[in-house]
């Protein structure tokens, strides 16, 4: 692999670029792989670079039903945040967190980590209470978080309205230390760094079946023929119920669109990421200018990676409430994306019924910020059979209801 | 140069001049322009600056695919950024200002960018900036933040309103052309309900601006007879300057009405959002013409052919005296014959094509314009205005045979259908290959829950690119000049030099140029997505109108495959951007969210409540006296409501009437205790809890009658529990005969506490309230004083307790009336937190402190609430997963701080060691936690490790900062443990 510097790009200038290499190969697949990865968004590519980084297994086939990272890597918001409640999440997130912070050096690629700093904003008493204990909780568990006054949210976000007159900003909790990054940037970055260790990225690759024998996964059945693999790594957001019943075995997850959209870009005027949990909208500005919007996700299970339009109206409703000045901007560009939710809103890292099937799904609507937490901890769990990062996160807690519940905000005042 | 021409103009009216400003400089055109036509007009070719190089653009187009020619529009709170100067109507007093540039439009700092061009290719930022680590956020992001960003920022709130609207039709039709106002015909004259509406000012499209006779007539004449018979129709609804934004699922369309942008401040609404439900959608939206890709063709001056007519023949506008024309099809003749006719010259037709016979080139050369075949452009002249174009054989690499002096350049790469409309819902295309463009593919329409097409398609839209084609769709004649085949040149020359293709621009906003494409081709990225995401091909504000076509085949190309194999990028809503007012609507200020208001909200303004939202209500926090705080307040009135009488709006507690046979079968299932057993005239606390165990929601039950219950719910709860028993009996126990009603609103609730409650109510007279009467735990119906009156003997602050609910018009006479009658009684009223901290005083949970979705009823000391009879109820089974009867489990319990501090919110309790990542260990946290004006210290309740079992032991808490504070492990009840006080 070619490194990328300042120093080659200004040696290719001077040849209008024509020394670039592919960024990855696009080689047919194998008869066979010690591990299949299905999946090449930033889950399935991060599972797969780790396990050939950390464990030095990299006879590994990362495949992909349509285009890499086509699925909610680049379809999100691109926030990344640790401040979670729960020991586990806050344990995976933060990994995910500190391992973005020297990303672009790690895969020798720009993904523009921008630790600009997180605003989730407190605008009930509840709400106050809940980010509060959130900082203590934080606290134990090593992540830098802290509650901030209004004047000190209006300080970092000056096109704020904190004196809204139905949900005025009573404070924050701020996480310095989280921010946004180029989620396309995130896959490529991954595949390029996969593909320089040896391993297949093969896209157009459709997974029509699995083959098992004796509880054992064999290979699996695509579009470009079939694969055999001694372990299968099955990291399909949006589609993992499909895949699981293909191997056999149900996955307590359902799935909905969440949408997200962009304004046309304007002048730098909002450093941080700032979300609004009571009016339900969150808003950042993008480095090209565009303020980048993201809300609630659909009541009810679908596949379309449209999503409903009233949830733009609220969600646009919300935000201009709390930042006036964006009435005038006009809406760019609007999408939608599948999640996969399990019951307690907190992912799967797990084994299966299936011997050597792992499962990496449910992360609902905190994939992208996870990706590198996320792929660390499979390819340990896949590599070592244990992973304290995906301890918590196996199947059997809903047998067990060990749930690890993020939602406190569904508790209610009285 | 650009010039305004003596006559013609077939939309602007010169009787009516408008002076408007550019960069402050006073300019001045006429009703029925554009602002476009009008700089144009006023000589302004160069408008603006690009995204990443910052090049001088001009203005390219004539409609909604423009990507060069946007402005910053008004001034201070009607400042709005991005404004496109191609569909925005010109209005007298505009104030106009171009984009992106530092310090002046002609001189600009950022135009070294240009400079370094060959540094800043396609993607270059993923390969730099890397080193040091800290240089990204501190140094070069905020660079590049500062140079990309195209508009200013406004400063002010939006002072202008927006409405919503609804509609409902058979068929709505999208675009005014001749293909929609025939689609419009058809439908309407058989009886349908007709919406038509069409984004600009004007009716008929672009056919007055071409040739062409329909059904025997010149087509204007067509066209204001056909609008003449829709005006008639009284089921044909038209709306000009209206656009279908886009279709969502069901026939859903949302539509964007310009309403006051040209009447800035005139009071009405400045756009108005339709949501429309229409039967069958007619995308009648025409169709865009393609620029080609040569050196120089971001030029200002360089133009698309089809512009340069529109700005002759609309406004009268000549874009320039001299204009050398440049095409791969007969399309563009028209435009030579529109300069020719408006007395301008055309020096030379530079046609792509090795044979040009068609009737269009016939004509023209008949006029006398030399016709170059087999030829391109290998170059544009000029930098801030084009002076000249260089001549190539378009089968070459660029070699010039000749220049050729101009200020104007007229493109034409041909047509490519909008088919924005059809495909946001999954319409697909086919491609067409004689006419190198994708057009909808009839068999896999967007269809609707029947799984029939939801959307049809109409003229240009549909690919029938000339009007006969368009007409004979509808079965009526019509005639234009015969047009020859293009051919399917996307760059030229063909063999185009590195230095050349790195000057041939695809997406003008962008700055994305063929080079960069086939950069991305190399590098991999060669699905679609892959190369628009990595070039930014066609994510400029006009999403790839113009670039998206020519992107495509030239990757294509790149990739030595056939553009159908390529394939699109997904279309995405809306059309052209759409306001964020307009999708805001009125909900805004006070009308964001109304505010729930209870019968008695007004007397609580009128104390000067201090507020707490909950909900969608807001409750008093506490009523604060003249100088004092708002802690201070909360004592008083815990103070005063244990010493002598209290009241509280509980109005917003959540009232559920369930009735039926069924009902106490059904509320057995929902709450964890038995509800069928309770009798008339009792009131029982419930529980209830989600399928996962977890409890959700609690409250008093009351047995109205034999076959009636009414259930209490949290203040925030109400409308989800009611939406919970909805949902079990419509989904899971719909033969079950309940019935449920949601009367929260419907009743006033005032709860009258203290030790001299009594003697408040018995002073109203009426109804016996005294224990025999009306014990604890009890209600009763009748006449208090004047009012019709149930009284619940309930209690949730342990003190003596009557919550009264009444008529919701009864509540505010009631509330007047008891604090007049109690004034003797030292009676005050008392807010959210006092209710709150006597709550805490006495151990009682709060749904949301106590619980929080990971919390059941066995961790907070509430097994007794919970049937051990019942054979199931919603998360019984759940609570026998080993996890949830795991003995070791945090537990609720008090805490008492040792230094009588108050510990702070959601303090934790660390416990000795680290957990396998590297976390502290944990062994309880506070739920809740407040000064005790009762106790005269800081009291919580928390939830500690097997917390029962430890009682008196001494634990640390986490502090405020890094600081820790010791609390004791004692009972949850602080004050009156044995409940004398409550039941009296």
């Amino acid at each position: 692999m070619k490194r990328y510097s300042i120093f080659a790009v200004a040696r290719e200038a001077m040849r209008y670029h024509a020394g670039w290499e592919r960024a990855w190969r696009s080689p047919t697949p194998k008869k066979r792989y010690k591990v299949i990865v299905v999946g090449a968004g930033g889950h399935g590519l991060a599972t797969a670079y780790y396990l050939g980084k950390v464990h030095g297994i990299r006879d590994v086939a990362v495949i992909e039903k349509g285009w890499l990272g086509g699925g909610n890597t680049g379809r999100n918001t691109t926030i990344i945040r640790s401040n979670y409640l729960q020991d586990p999440s806050a344990a995976i997130y933060e990994k995910a967190r500190a391992l973005y912070e020297g990303l672009s050096q790690d895969l020798n690629y720009n993904v523009m980590f921008s630790p600009r700093g997180l605003l989730m904003l407190g605008q009930t008493e509840h709400e106050v209470r809940g980010y509060k204990r959130t900082v203590h909780a934080n606290r134990l568990q090593g992540i830098a978080t802290e509650w901030i006054g209004p004047e000190r949210v209006k300080e970092l976000v000056p096109i704020i309205n904190i004196a809204g007159p139905r949900y005025p900003v009573l404070g924050a909790l701020y996480q310095a230390r989280g921010g946004t990054a180029r989620h396309d940037a995130v896959a490529w970055g991954y595949a390029r760094a996969c593909s320089a260790m040896g391993m297949d990225i093969i896209q157009k690759c459709e997974v029509t079946g699995i083959r098992t024998e004796g509880g054992k996964v064999q290979g699996v059945s695509t579009t470009q023929g079939e694969i055999d693999c001694e372990q299968l790594a099955v990291v399909v957001a949006g589609h993992s119920s499909v895949m699981a019943e293909m191997a056999g075995f149900r996955l307590p997850i359902e799935s909905v669109a969440l949408q997200a959209w962009v304004s046309e870009p304007i002048k730098p005027c909002m450093d941080v990421v700032v979300m609004a949990n009571t009016v339900h909208g969150y808003m950042s500005q993008s480095d090209k200018g565009e303020m980048v919007i993201g809300g609630g996700t659909d009541g009810f299970n679908n596949y379309t990676q449209r999503g409903s339009w009233h949830h733009v109206e609220e969600t646009t409703r919300a935000l201009v409430e709390t930042f006036p000045i964006i009435s005038r901007l006009k809406m760019l560009r609007q999408w939608g994306g599948i999640v996969d939710m399990t019951g307690d809103r907190s992912p799967i890292l797990s084994k299966t019924p299936v011997e050597g099937i792992f499962v990496n799904c449910g992360w609902g609507t905190g994939g992208f910020k996870s990706i590198p937490g996320s792929g660390y901890a499979m390819a340990e769990l896949m590599a070592r059979g244990h992973s304290p990062l995906a301890a918590e996160f196996g199947l059997e807690r809903f047998r067990e209801g060990r749930f690890i519940d993020e939602s406190v905000a569904a508790g209610v005042a009285h | 140069m650009s010039t305004r021409l003596a006559k013609g103009g077939r939309l602007i009216d010169r009787a009516k001049p408008l002076n408007f400003t550019f960069n402050g400089k006073p300019m001045r055109g006429f009703a029925g322009d554009t602002l476009a036509s009008a700089l144009l007009g006023a000589g302004q070719v160069m408008v603006g600056r690009s995204f990443k190089y910052h090049r001088p653009r001009g203005i390219v187009a004539s409609g909604a695919e423009e990507p060069n020619a946007l402005v910053g529009l008004g001034r201070n709170a009607r400042f709005e950024p991005d404004q496109r100067t191609t569909t925005t109507e010109l209005f007298e007093g505009a104030e106009t200002r171009s984009q992106n540039h530092w310090p002046s439009l002609d001189f600009d700092i950022g135009e070294i960018n240009d400079r370094l061009y060959k540094f800043f290719p396609a993607g270059f930022y993923y390969k730099t900036f890397m080193a040091p680590r800290a240089a990204w956020k501190h140094l070069f992001e905020p660079i590049i933040r500062k140079s990309a960003g195209l508009g200013g920022v406004p400063k002010e709130a939006d002072p202008d309103r927006y409405e919503q609207a609804y509609a409902h039709c058979d068929v709505l039709v999208a675009g005014g052309g001749v293909a929609g106002l025939a689609a419009a015909l058809r439908e309407g004259r058989a009886g349908k309900r007709v919406w038509l509406v069409e984004q600009s000012a004007h009716w008929g499209g672009r056919t007055p601006v071409d040739d062409g006779q329909i059904d025997g007539v010149e087509a204007e004449d067509w066209i204001a007879a056909a609008l003449e018979e829709l005006e008639s129709l009284a089921n044909v609804t038209m709306r000009t300057r209206f656009m279908a934004a886009g279709l969502y699922d069901h026939g859903y369309v949302i539509g964007y009405e310009s309403v006051a942008d040209a009447t800035p401040g005139d009071g009405r609404p400045r756009h108005r959002l339709w949501r429309i439900r229409a039967g069958l959608t007619i995308t009648a939206t025409g169709a865009i013409e393609r620029p080609l890709a040569f050196a120089g063709n971001d030029v200002p001056g360089v133009m698309l052919a089809s512009a340069v007519r529109d700005y002759i023949v609309n406004w009268a506008v000549s874009p320039g005296d001299r204009t050398v024309i440049v095409t791969n099809n007969d399309d563009a003749y028209r435009t030579a014959l529109a300069l020719l006719d408006a007395g301008l010259t055309v020096p030379t037709i530079v046609d792509a094509r090795e044979e040009t016979h068609g009737a269009l080139p016939q004509e023209v050369k008949a006029r006398g314009v030399r016709v170059l075949e087999g030829r391109g452009i290998a170059r544009v002249l000029g930098r801030s205005r084009v002076t000249g174009v260089e001549i190539c054989a378009q089968a070459g690499e660029g070699g010039a045979v000749e220049t050729i002096a101009c200020d104007c350049v007229a493109m034409s790469g041909g047509w490519s259908p909008v088919v924005h409309l059809w495909s946001h819902c999954g319409g697909k295309l086919i491609w067409d290959e004689p006419r190198a463009m994708f057009r909808p593919d009839p068999s896999r329409p967007p269809t609707g829950a029947d799984g029939a097409a939801m959307a049809t398609v109409a003229g240009a839209a549909n690919g029938d690119l000339t009007l006969a084609e368009t007409m004979a769709g509808f079965g009526i004649g019509a005639c234009s000049h015969d047009e020859a085949a293009l051919a399917p040149v996307w760059m030229m020359p063909a063999g185009a030099t590195d230095a050349l293709r790195y000057k041939a621009f695809l997406d003008f906003q962008n700055d994305v140029k063929v080079s960069d494409v086939q950069l991305a081709a190399r590098e991999g990225y060669t699905s679609v997505e892959h190369t628009k995401r990595y070039t930014t091909l066609g994510m400029a504000t006009d999403q790839g109108k113009l670039s998206n076509i020519n992107g495509l085949a030239v990757l294509s190309d790149a990739l030595g495959q056939p553009i159908p194999a390529t394939g699109t990028t997904t279309f995405r809503p809306p059309y052209t951007p759409i306001s964020l007012g307009a999708i805001t609507g009125e909900a805004r200020g006070d009308l964001f969210q109304p505010l729930r208001r209870t019968p008695i909200q007004s007397w609580h303004e009128a104390q000067g409540a201090h507020w707490e939202p909950v909900g969608h209500w807001r409750r008093p926090y506490c009523y604060p006296r003249k100088g004092e705080s708002h802690s201070d307040a909360v004592g008083r009135e815990i103070t005063n409501t244990r010493k002598n009488v209290g009241m509280l709006d509980a109005s917003t507690l959540g009232k559920i009437v369930v009735k039926g046979p069924d009902a106490g079968r059904f509320l057995d299932m929902l709450y964890t205790n038995m509800m069928s057993t309770l009798p008339v005239g009792k009131c029982r606390y419930g529980l209830m809890c989600n399928e996962n165990g977890f409890l959700m929601d609690d409250g008093v039950v009351a047995r109205l009658s034999e076959d009636m219950w009414l259930c209490h719910t949290t203040s925030g709860g109400a409308d989800r529990i009611h939406g919970w028993m909805e949902d079990w009996l419509q989904c899971e126990w719909w033969d079950w005969k309940v019935y449920v009603a949601n009367l929260t609103e419907q009743f006033a609730q005032i709860a009258v506490v203290g030790p001299k409650a009594r003697a408040l109510l018995e002073r109203l007279g009426g109804m016996d309230v005294s224990k025999e009467a009306l014990p604890f735990m009890h209600w009763a119906e009748g006449k208090l004083g004047d009012f019709d009156a149930r009284i619940f003997r309930i209690s949730f602050s342990g003190e003596l307790s009557y919550e009264i609910a009444v008529p919701a018009s009864q509540g505010l006479a009631l509330w007047e009336t008891l604090m007049a009658e109690g004034e003797a009684l030292g009676v005050m009223p008392y807010g959210t937190e006092a209710l709150h901290v006597m709550r805490a005083e006495k151990g009682f949970i709060m749904i949301g402190d106590e619980t929080d979705g990971t919390v059941i009823p066995q961790d907070l000391g509430l097994s007794w609430a919970i049937s051990k009879k019942k054979a199931d109820f919603l998360g019984k089974r759940a609570q026998e997963r080993s996890h949830m009867t795991d003995p070791n489990r945090w537990k609720l319990v008090g805490l008492e701080t040792l230094d009588g501090s108050v510990i702070p919110d959601g303090s934790h309790a660390p416990a000795e060691g680290y957990n396998a990542n590297g976390q502290r260990n944990t062994q309880g946290r506070v739920t809740s936690t407040y000064y005790s004006p009762t106790i005269g210290k800081g009291i919580a309740l928390g939830l500690v490790l097997n917390g029962p079992d430890r009682m008196g032991e001494v634990i640390e808490f986490t502090g405020e900062g890094e600081t820790q504070i010791k609390a004791r492990i004692v009972e949850t009840c602080f004050y009156d443990k044995e409940g004398e006080k409550q039941d009296v």
